[in-house]
């Protein structure tokens, strides 16, 4: 669980006066909080650790990683969990 | 052995090696920090390729691998319990406790979930008010943001049925611990490129001082980590104790500073055993006392438990860098990711957990 997965942010809306988002990690996507980067925009990466964005990073950068962290397996274990697979539900 | 060839760049890695090997008038022995470094290199057989020029001792940098025993079956305790629903990250159900893991656990009826974020696991609470939901706070500086944004949040809500069982760890206490060891062998380190996303590079500063050590935030990329090993080594040539940041692209010196708010908040620095290693001073957060009515360790009573490790597991050599995991007898036979005997083997950043899938058919005389 301490490693973190680049995606890219793909939606972004108001919960509670916490900005959320919809992040997009290679086709597997995952409600993010932005609590700790709220000045966070549609369409850039970040890094995200346990559901919460903590860096920028460039698009070239997010996709290697992405796809090292693929080849190592890492993705699955990462991402799992039954809850906040869909957008939109989590608190 | 992989080959240069099958690197995404085969040119600008091999002419990484070329430098490092050029450079290197002896052989280095340094420490990758991190759990996922550790993959990345065995993976990608970066050992292999410096060989003889660099020997990488694999760091503690794995939350599941260090959090200690007495932790795991508290955990289990609770988790027994008919009236809580506990909530870890999926990494920590098939760690083994003294006598069970948190799959048998669940296997037995007990209401165990594997969720994504702890966020998810204050939701679980808010829709069950009639039982004790508990989430398993484990982790390094990077996941202990989400942990603490968790009980914000739970306290934010009114929840009272939301507790954390916290057992955090941090990396610079860890080094320390390293370097003032008698069998220290390290010197140089490539510190973990995503705690520093978080804290920044500033805690660095004082161990390059204290104990004459340099030291590279360095990325998981193969090229990332070829290219902090080729700034360490010139560093450790030059006789130099330096700290570099050599993922700059995401790391800052400051870190998330918010994040950091919210941990100074929720936390409080605390004495911790490491599980195979022992108990490091200040190496840990806690919940500080205003959010104390969110300790799970408090609430449940489970403060003194009496725990018993593997006889056979030799985890606590491997994470001091004493031992190759394929120099353990019980490797890949009594234990595997299966059924492991320690928790090194059971995480995708466990050090026993890479050389089983990537080295398991090499001879440990060939690593």
């Amino acid at each position: 669980m301490c490693l973190g997965i680049p995606g890219k942010v793909i939606d972004i809306w108001e919960e509670s006066g916490t900005r959320m988002s919809t992040v997009d990690f290679g086709g597997t996507t995952k409600t993010v909080c932005l609590a700790y980067l709220p000045d966070m925009e549609i369409g850039e990466y970040t890094i995200v650790h346990a559901g919460f964005a903590l860096t920028r990073l460039d698009e070239a950068s997010a996709n290697e990683t992405l796809q090292m962290f693929a080849d190592l397996g890492f993705l699955d274990e990462e991402l799992a969990g039954s809850e906040g697979q869909s957008s939109r539900e989590t608190a | 052995m992989k080959y240069l060839d099958e690197f995404r760049d085969p040119v600008a890695a091999n002419s990484l090696v070329e430098a490092i090997r050029r450079s290197a008038t002896r052989p280095w022995t340094i420490m990758e920090v991190c759990g996922g470094q550790t993959h990345s290199i065995i993976r990608n057989g970066i050992d292999q390729l410096l060989d003889g020029a660099v020997e990488f001792i694999h760091g503690p940098g794995c939350p599941v691998c260090v959090t200690p025993l007495e932790m795991i079956d508290r955990a289990l305790e609770i988790a027994s319990r008919d009236d809580v629903i506990f909530c870890s990250f999926g990494d920590m159900l098939r760690v083994p406790g003294s006598k069970q893991d948190l799959f048998s656990v669940r296997a037995r009826g007990g209401d165990v979930r594997i969720v994504y974020s702890p966020l998810d696991a204050t939701r679980v609470a808010a829709e069950n008010p009639d039982k004790q939901v508990v989430f398993f706070g484990v982790g390094f500086e990077t996941t202990a943001p989400a942990n603490a944004m968790s009980v914000l949040h739970a306290k934010r809500l009114g929840l009272t049925n939301f507790s954390l069982l916290v057992s955090h760890v941090l990396v610079p206490p860890a080094m320390t611990a390293i370097l003032s060891a008698p069998t220290n062998r390290v010197q140089g380190f490539l510190a973990a490129g995503h705690v520093c996303t978080v804290m920044g590079t500033g805690e660095y500063g004082p161990l390059v001082e204290k104990f004459n050590v340099p030291i590279v935030v360095t990325g998981f990329e193969p090229l990332d980590l070829l290219e902090g090993v080729r700034q360490l080594v010139e560093l450790m040539e030059a006789g130099r104790a330096e700290l570099r940041n050599a993922y700059p692209r995401a790391v800052t010196d400051i870190g998330n500073t918010v994040a950091q708010q919210a941990l100074a908040d929720v936390f409080v620095v605390t004495d911790r055993q490491w599980r195979g290693i022992g108990m490091i001073p200040q190496s840990g957060w806690t919940l500080s006392p205003q959010y104390a009515e969110f300790d799970a360790e408090i609430n449940f009573g489970v403060g003194n438990l009496e725990v018993q490790e593997s006889a056979e597991c030799r985890a606590g050599e491997v994470l001091q860098g004493l031992l190759k995991p394929n120099q353990c007898p019980a490797f890949g036979t009594t234990c595997t990711p299966r059924t492991p005997l320690g928790a090194t083997m059971v995480s995708s950043e466990g050090a026993c957990a890479a050389y089983y899938q990537f080295r398991r058919l090499e001879s440990s005389a060939n690593v």
